[in-house]
């Protein structure tokens, strides 16, 4: 099975809609997994110093991946439920999706730090001037 | 469907290249031509052998980066279509496909399939262009222009700028290309300011280049995916003819 594959499988149930948190740390574990196999494992032919399109693929992936592991760590750490992306544990008694404004109005800009490091977190926070956000309602 | 595949490889420019025969199984009839390639290459992969390199992005026939000769024809044995576009329905079970670059000189072979043709973004170049804030689109009705003279700017604006019209002339002549390009501007009011100069500017790069001359055989039109009729080419004779002279009011 190719490495995109695997990624797809990890991400697609547990960090798709809904999450869980039980669910969104086991994907976290597999892409980084998945990614110091890549590394290792990777097999790419012809060399770095010729015109080389499955060179060009293979950084796509390497790239798809870090990516990918970024998206995880910024679902998790974001311990709400918004509109679509909601989260088992953050729900109304009717089942709504729970927003919480006062911890997370704000842009999460993630800044890398090195490898095998974690991320570095910069809020840029919401500002809403005229409008104020409202919960939606479809009922 | 089974086929055997004779492909050109070539490592770089300097190689000389040669053909090479690989067979390909169990492809059915509804895969495009590209992912045949795909299939191959993925093997080729698994066998620790290197894979073809061929030019390929939007695989929608809108990019005009697929550009092979397949069978003796660019884009294939169907007319006005791109290389991405043709399905291996179009071919017999267990035919054999001799699948080789655009050949030209001016389009030198980076690898395998891949050739360099950005000889046609510098003849493009060459027309001339500015780099200023245009500000917002301006009200549609403030330049008239009637409705079949757009109509044909429009049609020649369509050229992807595959270069099969290279491939396919036996001069290795971009007049199709060139023509259409020309021929777009100079049926639009936006177009009449520059519309001497760059007509022969174009004409003058797409010479230094290296491209052959026009004799009219009309291969390009047959193979072009954006139709491109030979009266761009008429277009171009025209304005290049006019622009030699008559005087530019806007010279400086
Ligand atoms: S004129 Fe036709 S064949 Fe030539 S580059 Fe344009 S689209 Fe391709
Ligand atoms: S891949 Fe874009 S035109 Fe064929």
């Amino acid at each position: 099975m190719s490495f995109t594959e695997n990624w797809g499988k990890s991400c697609g149930t547990t960090v798709g809609l809904p999450a869980t948190p039980k669910g969104s740390r086991r994907p976290l574990q597999q892409v980084r997994e998945l990614r110091e196999r890549f590394w290792r494992e990777v097999r790419v032919p012809g060399t770095g110093a010729e015109f080389n399109q499955n060179l060009e693929k293979a950084l796509r992936v390497a790239d798809f991946l870090e990516l990918g592991e970024l998206m995880i760590v910024d679902a998790y750490h974001r311990e709400e439920s918004c509109g679509c992306h909601l989260r088992e544990e953050y729900q109304t008694p009717e089942g709504e999706a729970l927003r919480r404004d006062e911890e997370y109005a704000y842009v999460a800009a993630w800044e890398w730090a090195g490898e095998n490091e974690p991320p570095i977190l910069h809020k840029e926070p919401l500002q809403f001037e005229f409008v104020k956000p409202t919960v939606r309602s479809y009922k | 469907m089974r086929f055997t595949l004779r492909i050109w490889r070539q490592k770089n420019a300097q190689d000389p290249g040669r053909f090479e025969t690989y067979e390909v199984d169990g492809i059915s009839p509804n895969t495009s031509f590209l992912e045949m390639l795909d299939v191959l290459n993925e093997r080729l992969i698994k066998e620790g052998k290197e894979p073809v390199a061929f030019d390929h992005d939007c695989r929608e026939g809108i990019c005009g980066s697929c550009g092979l000769f397949i069978n003796g024809r660019a884009h294939g044995p169907l007319p006005n279509i791109t290389t991405c576009r043709l399905y291996m329905r179009h071919f017999r079970d267990g035919e054999t496909i001799t699948i080789e670059p655009f050949r030209a000189k001016p389009f030198p072979v980076i690898r395998d399939l891949v050739v360099d043709r950005s000889a046609l973004d510098r003849i493009i170049q060459a027309g001339g262009y500015i780099s200023v804030n245009a500000g917002s689109a301006p009200d549609a009705n403030a330049i008239p222009i009637p409705k079949p003279v757009a109509d044909r700017a429009f049609d020649y604006a369509t050229c992807i700028g595959c270069g099969a019209c290279v491939a396919a002339c036996k001069n290795a002549s971009a007049m199709l290309f060139t023509a259409a390009k020309v021929a777009h501007l100079a049926l639009l009011p936006q177009g009449q300011p520059e519309r001497r100069q760059r007509v022969q500017k174009m004409v003058a790069q797409m010479d230094l280049e290296g491209f052959g001359h026009c004799s009219n055989t009309g291969a390009c039109a047959v193979e072009c995916p954006a139709k491109i009729p030979l009266t761009a080419i008429a277009q171009l004779q025209r304005d290049f003819i006019w622009a030699h002279f008559t005087p530019d009011p806007y010279a400086r």
